[in-house]
């Protein structure tokens, strides 16, 4: 059995490099404070939720005799309604993820999948089942399966801009998409109507490089996508940014559209800004659904 | 040259290059500024987009203009424009001789003049001619002509004499035959000669004139008249009304030359000349040394004051009633007759006079004296005041200085006196004969018609010859004078009035008062006043009428003083023998000033014209600026020009700035020193420029200081090193001086500093550190007396047991330190005396300024940060016992220091019990 010489070295870098992403996503994920996680409802799971009177139905086993034996009445212990969900996150592995408009700034890749390990996490510290979109990783619960998302984030794509798989959507589960959707909205529009098929719902994260927002550009400039594959050069680009922000906004219109039309919920999120909030939305627009 | 306008260009040919200039705009606008690549995902969304106009693709029109007029600003630049050129002068290519008359009527504007030459020398250059230059104010020496540059540098360092041009005819006959064209820079004014120097230059060749607008103005020597100061100026030309200020300055009783009154002159229109009185009170009159005219930096302008302003205070006192109605027999009449006009007359009892302090007592056959008056006399005398006593028959009658001398009187005299030429005499009445050369009226004509017929006649003691300034025909002394203290006394062996003698009525008389400095010369001095004299210059005026040192002037005869003849042997100045002063101003009283008339035809040009001002160099540096304004547009055109290059630039911007404000703010350099040092009690040590020894002297001051802190209430701060070269001293009580042998000694400004330091308290404590072994002789010994010999210290000797060093604190007997050898302070006044029942003597009342030994006391006290000691001393506890007594030397100085020695009013303990007692 030949094994390439280069592939335990390239795994090693992964080893080293991940474990410093798992550790910012879960340090993320601490430096939340989650007010209200858990079902406040009572049915089944494990933490404890009240003791009630037993009444006509309850099996004797159901009784908790320790509370009963402190007064005339009976009780039973009720546990905390804890229900599993499935949630499938799709970062976008595109070339024009990997852009940053600043050195001092990471790729909105980073950021996009920082925040995704980090829902990760939070979620699966949650009891919840966490996967990737596409076959590969399959949702599952679990601390192990923190580590097999990063390992599986960390792929880059060739394409200029990606597009969501619909494969491995657990139906009537969640589903999480974090990318610029800068590309050709048909394949997302695609994604929505089969996720509504299979009665998923979910939440849409654009992630912006600030210099995607300003277009602080000015001068005679040659446009080149990531991959280089599109090009546009203009004489003074400075005159192209109202009508650059015109479009950007019109195409965000369009993407809350078309969240709003299937259920999701749909914002933006600046590299330059923090991850935090963007972490804290992503958690409540997931726990809105549940 | 070609010109344009006032600019001329040296090199026009250049110029057609700006021919070249529409192709280089057809060119710049053809190419557009190069785009950038540029990664950007957002490009999907800019497809399609078109740009609004496509005029941008070429190079924007003020980038354009910006280019354009660089290379123009270059070219012109290139091309070497001169604005305002100096036209060549007369087209010849003769040489050419620069004249200065380079006297005291130049400096007032002899930067201008400089300027005029160094043109005429730089259009002398570019032409190629040589160039020779003359100052008439010089003895006369054929001119050399040189290249131009070399005598531009001469040009530059030529200064104004402080007098005139002298000797003009002398200048016509050593011109070389040769041609060659003249510039002559005038001063304005008509010199003697000046019209045989004008024919022999125009006989050379072209001559033309150069004269300053500036008005000429003169301050004649300030006169005295009715009792006020007559000050007297003159102008040329005479123009409009003018006022000009003249200010009187002389010294302040604390010896700083001040200004002491000022008046204003109004010169009238058309008038050349104007005058005012100065009233001034006599204290302030006597201390006048000059006149100046204010904002006129000319000799001219400044006149020193000499004896003529300066009138002595005389007493006068006569010997007793006179007869009434017989005032020209008073013995004081002639004298106040010769004295009333140059001197303030005192009149009152002798007690009286003395008090007001007179320059000269005159007493006029006066013989007895109080014992009081005496001895008021020859105290005012010995303090510099002049006795002058004139003989007459009450001296001759009494007997003082009979047997001997008296104090007041230079020779004992012999009883009765001789009488010559009278009815029953055989003699005839004597002559004078000429003076001495060592007597004060050396060269003073004697007249014949005097003759003396009756005079007191000295002893022969064996001093008589040195103290007799005059005598008669016969050798018998007439006039005899004796120093006495820093004064003198001085007899005239005849009567103040005719009596005697026909002294009196010539003019002999007044002069001898003169020369002995009784009265003051009227006016300016005749040449037989100063015959005979020899003065030396005490300051002396430059041609700007600064005052400058004599530097090695020789003494210069009366006779040529008196001639006021100026020049480099006799400058302008203050001339003085013994008492007498005279000032030699560069305007006399009878200067006029009287303008130069130059013949018909010749050239003058005296209107300022703009100065040749070379432009290329500001052209480049224009053409510079804007190339490097167009990288930067070029960079913004382009959008390459970032917020953080933007940033970049302008911090070098700003670095570039002169940052003149920030030096503004700083403090004075002393002011930390002084805060520092006088915050706390601060103990110091000199630097010696021995590191190891400093670092040992820092610490041994420290460890001192901490003893004091712990064991007094004395609580000094840390001990500071002191640079005596640089550091004031007068803020710190107590100086510890370890000496090496390889220190160098202060400078003088260093010793001025240490006696001032010594005389106001100060203490030094010098360490020769070799326990004074050799006796003196060590290399640090024998430095310390080098370094010493120039300090004002007082007689020293061993310390004496019962000095108060030995109990200020403690009670000590052993001033150890790490050696234990003995120490030296200041020698007790020799009429120190032991006191009853007390221990010690009654000693000076003064601290010790210095305390010289060889003990190493800094090595004893050293300690380190952590208080340890840093040297070993002695051997096991004694050697710990002798380290205290160390610190307890220290202790017992730095109280003596800080207390003075009331320690030592223990001698007055008994007499206050016993006063308690009673």
């Amino acid at each position: 059995m030949t094994i390439p010489a280069d592939l335990r070295a390239r795994a090693e870098r992964l080893g080293q490099s991940l474990p410093p992403l798992l550790a910012a996503a879960d340090h993320l994920a601490g430096a939340m404070v989650l007010g209200d996680h858990g079902r406040r409802r009572a049915g089944m799971g494990d933490e404890f939720w009240q003791y009630r009177q037993a009444h006509a139905g309850d099996t004797a086993r159901m009784i908790d005799w320790r509370r009963s034996a402190r007064s005339d009445a009976t009780y039973v212990r009720e546990r905390e309604w804890q229900a599993a969900q499935s949630v499938s996150l799709w970062v976008d592995p595109s070339a024009s993820m990997r852009f940053s408009g600043d050195r001092s700034r990471a790729p909105k890749a980073d950021r996009a999948r920082l925040l995704a390990l980090a829902l990760a996490v939070l979620l699966l510290r949650g009891g919840e089942r966490v996967g990737l979109m596409g076959d590969h990783t399959p949702p599952r619960s679990g601390r192990a399966q923190a580590e097999r998302l990063a390992l599986a984030l960390g792929a880059d794509g060739a394409e200029d801009y990606g597009r969501p798989e619909t494969t491995g959507l657990a139906p009537h589960g969640r589903a999480v998409l974090l990318s610029d959707f800068l590309g050709d909205l048909a394949g997302l529009e695609a994604t929505l109507a089969a996720a509504s098929d299979r009665g998923v719902r979910g939440v849409m994260l654009q992630v912006l490089d600030p210099a995607e927002e300003e277009f602080p550009f000015d001068g005679r400039t040659v446009f080149e996508s990531m991959t280089g594959a599109i090009r546009h050069e203009t004489l003074r680009a400075g005159d192209l940014r109202d009508r650059y922000l015109a479009r950007l906004a019109d195409r965000n219109a369009r993407l809350a559209e078309l969240a709003r039309q299937a259920g999701w919920q749909f914002t933006t999120h600046h590299s330059g800004d923090p991850a935090q909030g963007a972490l804290l939305w992503l958690y409540q627009a997931l726990e809105a659904g549940f | 040259m070609w010109m344009l306008g006032p600019v001329g260009f040296t090199a026009p040919l250049i110029l057609m290059a700006l021919a070249a200039l529409p192709v280089l705009w057809l060119i710049l606008r053809a190419v557009p500024p190069a785009p950038i690549l540029r990664r950007f995902p957002g490009v999907a969304l800019l497809l399609g987009l078109r740009d609004k106009d496509a005029q941008t693709a070429r190079t924007p029109l003020w980038l354009l203009l910006l280019r354009a007029g660089a290379i123009a600003a270059a070219i012109i630049g290139f091309a070497g424009p001169v604005l305002n050129p100096e036209p060549p002068k007369g087209a010849t290519d003769l040489p050419l001789l620069i004249v200065v008359d380079g006297g005291w009527a130049d400096a007032r504007d002899w930067p201008r003049r400089v300027d005029q030459a160094l043109r005429l020398a730089e259009g002398a250059s570019r032409a190629g001619r040589v160039l020779a230059l003359i100052r008439l104010t010089d003895t006369p020496e054929a001119p050399v002509f040189q290249a131009a540059a070399t005598q531009g540098a001469r040009l530059a360092g030529l200064q104004p004499q402080p007098w005139g041009p002298r000797d003009l005819a002398g200048w016509a006959e050593v011109l070389p035959e040769t041609g060659f064209e003249t510039w002559w820079l005038s001063d304005g004014l008509d010199h003697p000669g000046r019209a045989d120097l004008t024919a022999a230059l125009q006989a050379r060749g072209p001559l033309s004139i150069w004269e300053s607008p500036r008005t000429v103005f003169a301050l004649a020597p300030a006169g005295f008249a009715d009792g006020k100061v007559q000050i007297r100026a003159e102008r040329l030309p005479a123009g409009a009304q003018t006022e000009i200020e003249v200010s009187a300055r002389g010294l302040d009783p604390a010896g700083i030359e001040r200004e002491l009154a000022r008046a204003s002159l109004t010169f009238a229109t058309g008038q050349s000349g104007a005058e005012t009185a100065l009233d001034l009170p006599p204290e302030l009159r006597n201390r006048l040394s000059r006149f100046e005219i204010v904002g006129q930096a000319s000799a001219g302008a400044v006149s020193l004051t000499d004896d003529s302003l300066r009138r002595a205070k005389v007493a006068l006192i006569g010997g007793g009633a006179q007869a009434e109605g017989l005032q020209l027999l008073s013995p004081t009449h002639y004298l106040r007759q010769a004295l009333a006009p140059v001197a303030d007359l005192i009149n009152g009892g002798l007690q009286d006079v003395v008090q007001a302090k007179p320059d000269v007592i005159v007493l006029a056959d006066v013989a007895r004296l109080t014992q009081a008056e005496s001895d008021a006399l020859v105290k005012w005398v010995e303090g510099g005041g002049l006795l002058l006593r004139f003989a007459g028959p009450k001296l001759a009658a009494s007997d003082i200085a009979r047997a001997e001398a008296d104090p007041l009187l230079p020779v004992r005299l012999r009883e009765g006196g001789r009488s010559l030429g009278g009815a029953m005499s055989w003699g005839d009445p004597k002559l004078l004969a000429p003076f001495p050369e060592s007597s004060p009226f050396f060269g003073l004509p004697i007249p014949p018609e005097v003759t003396v017929t009756a005079q007191v006649l000295a002893q022969p003691d064996p001093d008589l010859a040195e103290r007799s300034i005059a005598a008669l025909a016969d050798g018998t002394p007439l006039v005899t004078r004796k120093p006495l203290g820093q004064g003198q006394v001085v007899l005239f062996h005849v009567t103040a009035n005719a009596e005697w003698s026909s002294l009196p009525l010539s003019g002999l008389f007044v002069q001898m008062l003169e020369r002995l400095a009784v009265s003051t010369r009227p006016a300016a001095p005749e040449a037989a006043d100063l015959a005979g004299m020899t003065f030396t210059a005490e300051r002396l005026l430059d041609a700007f009428g600064r005052i400058r040192p004599p530097g090695g002037l020789p003494g210069v005869r009366g006779e040529d003083l008196a001639d006021g003849a100026l020049g480099p042997d006799l400058p302008p100045g203050l001339y003085a023998d013994g008492d007498r002063r005279v000032a030699l101003n560069v305007i006399g009283p009878d200067t006029r000033l009287a303008a130069a008339r130059w013949p018909d035809g010749v050239p003058v040009e005296g209107a300022e014209r703009p100065r040749e001002r070379p432009l290329g160099g500001g052209f480049l540096a224009a053409a510079l600026l804007a190339l490097m304004a167009d990288v930067i547009a070029a960079l913004w055109i382009s959008g390459r020009l970032s917020g953080g290059l933007l940033a970049r630039l302008s911090v070098l911007l700003v670095l570039a700035l002169p940052v003149a404000q920030v030096r503004a703010q700083e403090t004075l350099p002393g002011d930390d020193f002084a805060l520092a040092a006088t915050g706390e009690v601060r103990l110091a040590h000199v630097l010696t420029g021995d590191g190891r020894v400093d670092d040992l002297a820092a610490a041994g001051l420290r460890g001192l200081g901490l003893r004091l802190y712990e064991r007094t209430t004395i609580e000094p701060a840390d001990a500071m090193a002191v640079d005596i070269e640089r550091d004031e001293l007068a803020f710190f009580p107590f100086l510890y001086w370890p000496v090496t042998a390889d220190q160098p000694l202060p400078s003088v400004a260093a010793y001025q500093k240490l006696n001032q330091y010594l005389r106001s308290g100060g203490m030094i404590l010098f360490d020769t550190r070799d326990a004074g072994m050799g006796g003196g002789t060590s290399p640090e010994a024998r430095r310390l007396q080098l370094i010493a010999s120039a300090l004002d210290i007082p007689p020293i000797e061993p310390i004496s047991a019962d000095h108060v060093l030995t109990r200020t604190f403690y009670l000590i007997q052993d001033f150890p330190g790490r050696q234990n050898g003995p120490i030296w302070v200041e020698a007790p006044p020799a009429d120190a005396e032991e006191v009853e029942g007390m221990p010690f003597r009654n000693l000076n009342d003064g601290v010790t300024p210095v305390v010289v030994g060889g003990n190493d006391w800094a090595a004893a006290w050293a300690v380190d940060e952590d208080g340890i000691p840093l040297l070993p001393v002695g051997r096991g506890s004694a050697g710990e016992r002798q380290r205290e007594i160390a610190y307890r030397f220290g202790v017992n100085l730095i109280m003596h220091v800080l207390t003075g020695n009331y320690k030592s009013d223990q001698v007055h303990v008994p007499a206050l019990l016993e006063r308690l007692g009673q």
